[in-house]
């Protein structure tokens, strides 16, 4: 029932952020999915980053395809404005909606299913665009909704709840993201808050797009052994690559990036990304590095998490289209109308 | 017919062969404008391949001191400039009229008519001699034959040196070079053939408050006056030329001034289904958006127009339709997409459209689209075709009203929210079947889910049965009432006449031209063409009001008939068929032969007529 909401009942003791919200204050309408499900996970992760980067919930747009992923975006920050459009469109809803109000901070919440099969093409031209919006793909490789197909993102031999073998090659979304030129590229898992909170800050404030890709165990239909996204193989096989902490602007930089193993990367907006690689010499400014690090770990049957590809000065579409600063919902009319002087004029040019 | 004992000034036709990518189109322009410029009605189709270079391509010039400018297959003089296709063209000329054909290599002999008299000029070998380099001879070639038309029709040359001084002032070479081409064909014509023919051109006045412009340009010019800020588009013949229009506009109209930006975003999607995805979130966030698109992209875009109706996003398509199904013929004119619009997507849905006849209404009804859809908060689409969209039509010159506003519907400002207690995103708070709505980043009491699947009128999603009712009914209501909205119909009553004819787009120019040839036949017949839908509670009173109305459209399966049969209620047995769907343009004879046949079938033809 996403339209049940939680009492709003405060304990005066709560944390507050610079705008003097609670965390309380960003989330959404009570979860329908399944108990144990990474997804909310996800949603609280969500939830802490935004509360943490003090982002004004109205001043967000929510956005979402069809699926199970897809209704999250109903459970975080009721204050926002939310559209759950058709099955794998999503990136063109936002597309359009970052176009008419470049203000806005966009999420966008997609699942393997969504991205990865009947949204593909739209996932691809959006990192083209470098649409400015965070887009989180919660991959749990099956379709949750019609009951355990197997997804675009499942490994081949993981085995389905009923005992079929998935002989299809996966998409990798890393991969497949990193190879048509997306400039904040990052692997978490849902369960492991620690490090997903930083990247979904660092993913918010990077100006163009910023995939995601979080696994999240489908406790229903993909949770069970022989499969590749399960919890347990998630803990087993995933590693992190590089540790990632995000300083946003104005906050007093510790003694820690001055630490030799230590790369800081400033964002658009003088906030700092900073990494320490885990793994030996891994370079996350370095896209064919990146991508050919993540072939070898793939080809391991390793999951490599962490924010691996960061682009920080990449220009958004708004650069490319070369439009105004100001959101073109803002432009009064009559900036936007030549006027019956000029309409007399231009039809000289007619006859 | 032509004819030596008729006066045929400034009321003939003449078609023009040649082969696509040789540069004919500017010549074809120059031919328009010298005659539009001598003050006489003047129309122009052009016939083009779905090619790039090397294949047929044909220009049909009307010119008709009376206005009649909808297309007419009775050619008095052919341009014959591609062999290919000598055979096709030699035979369409009417009986008593002129081929002009490059003589540089003979004419087959077969292919000589005795009824028709034959220009040999050596174009070809002329310019051979005067110009340098083959791709320069080949576009004064065409030039040539304006020149050898000027002569033989009586066309102002000091129109045509004007023309071209305007047009090449910063490359005065270039002036001299066609002008020499334009000399070549005007002096051979001079010496050689008596001139001018008796079907010629005489100076009137009849054009002053007129302009030239295709359906595309005029439509993508409202867009940029009614202030539309996002476009979003997929190539597609003939549709592109809208968004090209509309760039072109935006660059000389949307600059800041001070910092030289766009006040504007075009995205070239990745696809159709991308292009109205795009267009709903930039209208969801409160922008002017449209989409430009034909057939196979409007099939695309369904299952986003089901969102944009159901969720209630206003957006604007303009459909501007080719010859379906499937690719069918991308460069052939057809209005066979009206059931695809006006029930587009699956479910119960109804749209609202709008039905322009030629570049004028394009331009009007552009504007109008953006403001019915921000008030029904629902998508518009503004349904022509490929003769609208892309060729050159003479219209009344376009104008603005200062006053206008534009209509931004039901939209509440923070001001609003914060003086609400609460909001609920699809209450029918007016009893009009229109709610209330909000825009993202505005205030967070105006937050609520924007969704496709199931919610009831506080937004929420449900899967109750009076609840989804609740909502789906109300907004059935609000489109039945855009009907009082929407333009309506454009009539002519003719007095005590038994018999109606309702028609729709482009198809008007030749219908009213036939509903004359008529009467002058004493068949009378009162005309309405239907320019918006849901249809307008006249339409179907008019059809009742008659004892026969012709439904005349331009599709095989009579889709505007059955639409009337289906929507306004009136009895199909009233209404008969006249239909044409070729690919090119409707001509006054194809609706004087159909209206004649349906008469005769029903035996109402007055003896000794037609």
């Amino acid at each position: 029932m996403t339209y049940i909401t939680k009492p709003a009942v405060r304990h005066p003791a709560l944390e507050k952020n610079a705008l003097g919200l609670t965390r309380r204050d960003y989330e959404g309408a009570m979860s329908t999915l399944c108990a144990g499900c990474g997804h909310d996970s996800i949603t609280a992760s969500i939830i802490q980053a935004f509360f943490e980067l003090a982002i004004p919930p109205h001043r967000a747009a929510k956005l979402s395809g069809i699926g199970c992923s897809s209704k999250a975006t109903a459970y975080f920050m009721n204050e926002a404005h939310g559209f759950n459009g058709v099955h794998g469109r999503m990136p063109a809803i936002a597309t359009g909606a970052n176009a008419a109000n470049r203000d806005l901070v966009y999420i966008g919440i997609s699942g393997d299913g969504d991205s990865l099969s009947i949204g593909l093409g739209q996932l691809c031209h959006a990192i083209r665009r470098n649409v400015n919006m965070l887009y989180v793909l919660e991959n749990n490789g099956v379709y949750g909704l019609t009951k355990g197909q197997f997804s675009a993102s499942a490994d081949v031999g993981t085995v389905s709840k009923r005992g079929e073998v998935n002989r299809h090659g996966p998409i990798d979304p890393v991969s497949l993201a990193l190879t048509v030129g997306a400039t904040f590229v990052a692997r978490s898992f849902s369960g492991d808050r620690k490090q997903l909170v930083p990247i979904l800050k660092a993913g918010l404030t990077h100006r163009g797009f910023a995939i995601v890709d979080v696994i999240s165990p489908c406790v229903t239909f993909n949770d069970h052994e022989g499969s590749t996204k399960s919890y347990a193989h998630t803990r087993t096989h995933s590693y992190e690559v590089v540790q990632t902490d995000f300083v946003p602007l104005m906050t007093e930089i510790t003694a820690e990036q001055d630490r030799d193993d230590v790369t800081a990367v400033t964002m658009h907006d003088g906030s700092t990304v900073m990494f320490r690689s885990v793994a030996e010499d891994y370079d996350p400014t370095d896209r064919d590095a990146a991508l050919s690090f993540l072939r070898a770990s793939q080809a391991k049957g390793e999951v490599a998490t962490g924010l691996l590809y960061l682009e920080d000065s990449s220009e958004d579409m708004h650069a490319f289209e070369n439009t105004v600063d100001r959101p073109l919902v803002d432009v009064p009319f009559g900036d936007l109308c030549p006027g019956s002087a000029t309409l007399e004029e231009l039809q000289k040019e007619w006859r | 017919m032509a004819n030596d004992d008729i006066d045929r000034a400034n009321d003939f036709a003449l078609k023009i062969g040649t082969v696509n990518g040789t540069g004919s189109t500017s010549a074809n322009a120059m031919l328009m404008q010298v005659i539009f410029r001598m003050g006489v009605p003047v129309s122009g189709k052009n016939l083009f391949p779905s090619n790039i270079q090397g294949l047929p391509t044909w220009y049909e010039i009307r010119v008709n001191k009376h206005g009649h400018l909808a297309r007419t297959p009775d050619f008095d003089v052919m341009v014959a400039m591609n062999a290919e296709t000598y055979a096709r063209d030699i035979e369409e000329v009417v009986s008593g009229g002129y081929v002009i054909y490059d003589s540089t290599h003979p004419l087959d002999e077969e292919l000589m008519r005795d009824d028709v008299t034959f220009f040999g000029v050596p174009f070809a070998k002329m310019c051979l001699e005067r110009f340098k380099g083959a791709r320069v001879r080949i576009l004064m070639k065409n030039i040539a034959y304006v020149g050898t038309l000027a002569a033989l029709l009586d066309m102002d040359v000091d129109l045509i040196r004007e023309m071209l001084a305007e047009k090449f002032a910063s490359k005065p070479k270039l002036i001299d070079s066609n002008m020499q081409a334009i000399s070549l064909g005007y002096d051979y014509a001079r010496e050689n053939f008596e001139c001018p023919l008796p079907v010629r051109m005489e100076p009137m006045d009849a054009t002053s408050d007129s302009v030239i412009l295709t359906g595309n340009t005029a439509a993508a010019l409202g867009c940029v006056y009614a202030g539309a800020t996002v476009g979003a588009w997929y190539p597609i013949t003939p549709a592109t030329s809208i968004m090209d229009a509309f760039k072109e506009f935006c660059g000389r109209f949307r600059k800041d001034p001070e910092t030289g930006k766009n006040l504007y975003c075009i995205v070239q999607a990745e696809d159709e289904l991308a292009a109205i995805g795009i267009v709903i979130g930039a209208s969801w966030c409160g922008a002017r958006a449209f989409t430009n698109t034909s057939g196979p992209g409007l099939s695309l875009m369904n299952e986003f127009l089901g969102l944009a109706y159901y969720a209630e996003v206003p957006a604007v398509v303009f459909d501007v339709q080719r010859a379906g199904p499937s690719t069918g013929m991308p460069t052939r004119t057809q209005q066979g997409d009206l059931f695809t619009v006006v029930y587009a997507s699956h479910g119960d849905t109804k749209h609202i459209a709008l039905f322009p006849a030629d570049p004028e209404e394009c331009f009007y009804f552009a504007v109008s689209a953006f403001d019915i859809a921000e008030r029904f908060q629902t998508p518009v689409f503004v349904v022509s075709d490929l003769d609208i969209g892309m060729n050159d039509w003479m219209v009344p010159r376009l104008e603005w009203d200062e006053d206008y506003t534009p209509d931004r519907g039901k939209v509440l400002t923070a001001k609003d929210l914060e003086a609400m207690e609460v909001f609920h995103r699809y209450e029918d708070v007016d009893g009009d079947g229109i709610p209330y709505r909000t825009l993202p980043g505005v205030h967070a009491k105006g937050a609520y889910f924007t969704r496709g699947s199931g919610h009831d009128r506080y937004g929420r999603y449900t899967e109750d049965t009076e609840a989804y009712k609740d909502v789906v009914d109300r907004i059935a209501r609000k489109i039945e009432s855009a009907a009082a909205a929407v333009p309506e119909p454009e009539v002519r009553m003719a007095i005590d006449a038994p018999f109606g004819l309702v028609t729709i787009g482009a198809c008007r120019g030749a219908v009213l031209e036939a509903l004359e040839q008529l009467e002058a036949d004493d068949i009378e017949i009162s005309y309405m063409r239907v320019r918006g839908f849901p249809f307008h509670p006249s339409v179907g009173q008019f059809i009742n009001d008659h004892e026969i109305t012709f439904v005349v459209e331009q599709n095989r399966d009579g889709q505007l008939l059955k639409l009337l049969t289906v929507e306004t209620g009136a009895s199909k047995d009233k209404m008969t068929s006249v239909k044409y769907y070729g690919g090119f343009s409707l001509s006054a004879h194809h609706v004087v032969q159909g209206v004649t046949e349906a008469l005769e079938r029903a035996g109402r033809v007055p003896a000794g007529k037609v």
